[in-house]
């Protein structure tokens, strides 16, 4: 008989860096492939299984973080180094990181939305062409702010806009929604410019009216879609829009076809 | 091969096919129904032919033996993850025609959607046979003539049909012709009955524009539908489940996981992390699902999901009508058409 896809594996956590007080990143012994984009099934017997976006990937490790939201999510803030998770995947599509590697590329993202492209603006900062790769990552506010050390070395290598929704008196950095700044954006052909987006669903939607404004081709936008997929594999129904599986299909699209998925 | 069978003799070869299959058929539970002194028909394991319930249609459906409706995956003990046993010995399971082609449905999303195959479905399916039950009148609420799955002419081991007391099998199956011929009263070609018209004919649209998503045809169900489920919880190609674990012992080092049915029309089906939800309104659930039965499923695999057994009519609490829907959903589409 094949395997049994929904048995879990144990994985080491190797490391944990907090963000935020609900925030962490957990690093997770694994090796084989995986991409940006995909995802795990989190487990914690007795607690239940929640996706997960793979924010980081390295040659025996997958980096996920985690916001402490819900039942699993809590149980997993109460594990440390050393100890171990269970997991099942990666799963999903993923982001085709070469699409990128000519030409300009605009990203957007917004919250933890940054996680999963996480893994696709690194790969953008270490192309030889970074200064036109441009990326756009808003938070709500100063204090929600994920992956200070990449956002600290993306700002060097790449043409970065970081932003807050808002933040308290004194703050010098932007403040304003990631749309705000997208008509500032320098670029010399936009027909030919890629974009990604990524974050909560009204983020989404009008970070993309503002692209297509500018003049971006809807083949070139590409977007992640969040949902709770319980199995990861096609059967619990959870992520259908339409005809497409987010897990199955996504969760990266093409906008052309993004935008005919009606929830 | 066919055989007219006495009901004595229909009893007994039952009877000798009970011992190499476990038999699970339409039962009619007295006064167990939703109102006091009503009955319903569902699946139980039966042991005579008397048993079984072969001249109305059960109120709930077969899949409860294939997709329970609370399944355990896992025992989890201290650091060991154990396989839920299972009961894989063989069973015959009766079925009408709408229910068998509604079989192919549940193979195709557990077995054939995406690469993975359902490790837990396939465990079960693999022991699973039919039998099928004709049917000389359409039931109340069945659609099957418009959904095209008022006959099945295969995927059975044998079909019956009672008429005046006498019972007419069609086998299909080497070892059950044997037994049926052992009983038999005589031998003739013998075709399942079907039916070729119901009550209600349901015009499902060739095509759906994407426009008709945001029509205000739903609006009605947001108002009307109490977004319960049972629509989905009889349905026999409803697929969606949830996972679920839980544990038992009070220092938590003893649990479960099981996957329990789920409902697109229920409250959480769409939650995310941080409390998003992405369908808040009855009428965009009846939307998802009634594009699922007659669109959305159709355009991933090339034919329709919904089989037209009428039981998401049968029990609404609210008395609404998917096959209505779909009629006004094929009307308001014509109708745009006729606009442009």
């Amino acid at each position: 008989m094949m395997s049994n896809p929904y048995v879990p594996f144990p994985s080491e956590i190797m490391k944990v860096i907090p963000h935020t007080k609900k925030e962490y990143t957990f690093r997770m012994k694994f090796t084989g492939d995986v991409k940006p984009g995909q995802f795990f099934e989190v487990s914690i017997p007795k607690f239940g299984e929640a996706p997960i976006s793979v924010s980081g990937i390295g040659s025996d490790f997958v980096e996920l973080t985690i916001r402490r939201v819900g039942r699993v999510t809590d149980e997993v803030f109460e594990h440390y180094e050393g100890q171990s998770l269970l997991l099942r995947g990666p799963y999903g599509n993923g982001f085709d990181v070469s699409l990128y590697e000519d030409g300009e590329v605009l990203v957007v993202a917004g919250g933890t939305g940054v996680s999963p492209v996480r893994g696709v603006i690194s790969a953008l900062a270490a192309m030889p062409d970074a200064k036109d790769k441009h990326v756009i990552v808003g938070f709500r506010s100063p204090g929600d702010m994920l992956f200070h050390d990449d956002l600290r070395d993306w700002a060097e290598k790449l043409d970065l806009i970081l932003t807050v929704d808002g933040a308290p008196e004194g703050y010098t950095g932007n403040i304003g929604l990631v749309t705000k700044f997208i008509p500032g954006v320098k670029l010399r052909y936009v027909e030919h410019a890629q974009a990604v987006v990524v974050g909560p669903p009204a983020m989404m939607r009008f970070s993309i009216m503002e692209l297509l404004k500018r003049g971006f081709r809807e083949r070139n936008i590409w977007v992640s879609q969040e949902r709770k997929m319980c199995c990861g594999l096609g059967k619990c129904g959870h992520c259908r829009i339409g005809k497409n599986y987010v897990c199955l299909d996504g969760p990266v699209f093409n906008y052309t076809e993004s935008k005919d998925m009606i929830d | 091969m066919g055989y007219v069978l006495s009901s004595e003799g229909f009893s007994k070869a039952l009877h000798e096919l009970g011992g190499s299959y476990r038999l699970y058929a339409p039962v009619r539970k007295e006064g167990e129904g939703r109102f006091t002194d009503v009955d319903v028909v569902r699946y139980d394991f039966v042991h005579e032919a008397g048993e079984i319930e072969l001249s109305t249609k059960s109120d709930y459906a077969f899949k409860e033996i294939l997709t329970p409706l609370s399944e355990t995956l896992f025992f989890f003990t201290e650091q060991s993850v154990k396989d839920a046993d299972k009961d894989t010995s063989p069973v015959i399971i009766f079925v009408r025609s709408c229910d068998l082609h509604a079989v192919k449905r549940l193979d195709q999303i557990y077995l054939a959607n995406g690469k993975a195959e359902d490790w837990f479905y396939r465990r079960i399916r693999d022991s699973v046979r039919f039998a099928l039950i004709g049917c000389s009148e359409s039931c109340e609420n069945g659609f099957c003539v418009s959904m095209k799955t008022n006959r099945a002419d295969e995927g059975y081991m044998f079909s019956v049909d009672e008429d005046g007391g006498k019972f007419y099998v069609d086998v299909k199956d080497d070892e059950a012709a044997k037994i049926f011929a052992a009983h038999a009263e005589s031998s003739q070609p013998v075709t399942a009955r079907y039916v070729t018209e119901n009550d209600t004919d349901v015009n499902v649209p060739e095509n759906v524009p994407n426009s008709i998503y945001k029509s205000d045809i739903w609006d009605e169900y947001t108002q009307r539908c109490i977004n319960c489920g049972r629509c989905n919880f009889v349905c026999p190609t409803c697929t969606c489940y949830t996972m679920q674990d839980v544990y038992y012992t009070d220092n938590g080092r003893v649990g479960e996981r099981r996957r329990v049915g789920a409902s697109c029309m229920v409250d959480g089906y769409t939650n995310v992390a941080g409390g998003g939800q992405y369908r808040k309104t009855n009428g965009e659930r009846m939307r998802f699902k009634v594009l699922h039965k007659v669109w959305d499923f159709r355009r991933r695999f090339g034919y329709d999901m919904c089989v037209g057994c009428g039981r998401c009519d049968d029990v609404c609490p609210e008395y609404i009508s998917f096959a209505n829907c779909v009629n006004k959903l094929d009307a308001a589409i014509k109708e745009a058409g006729n606009d442009e």
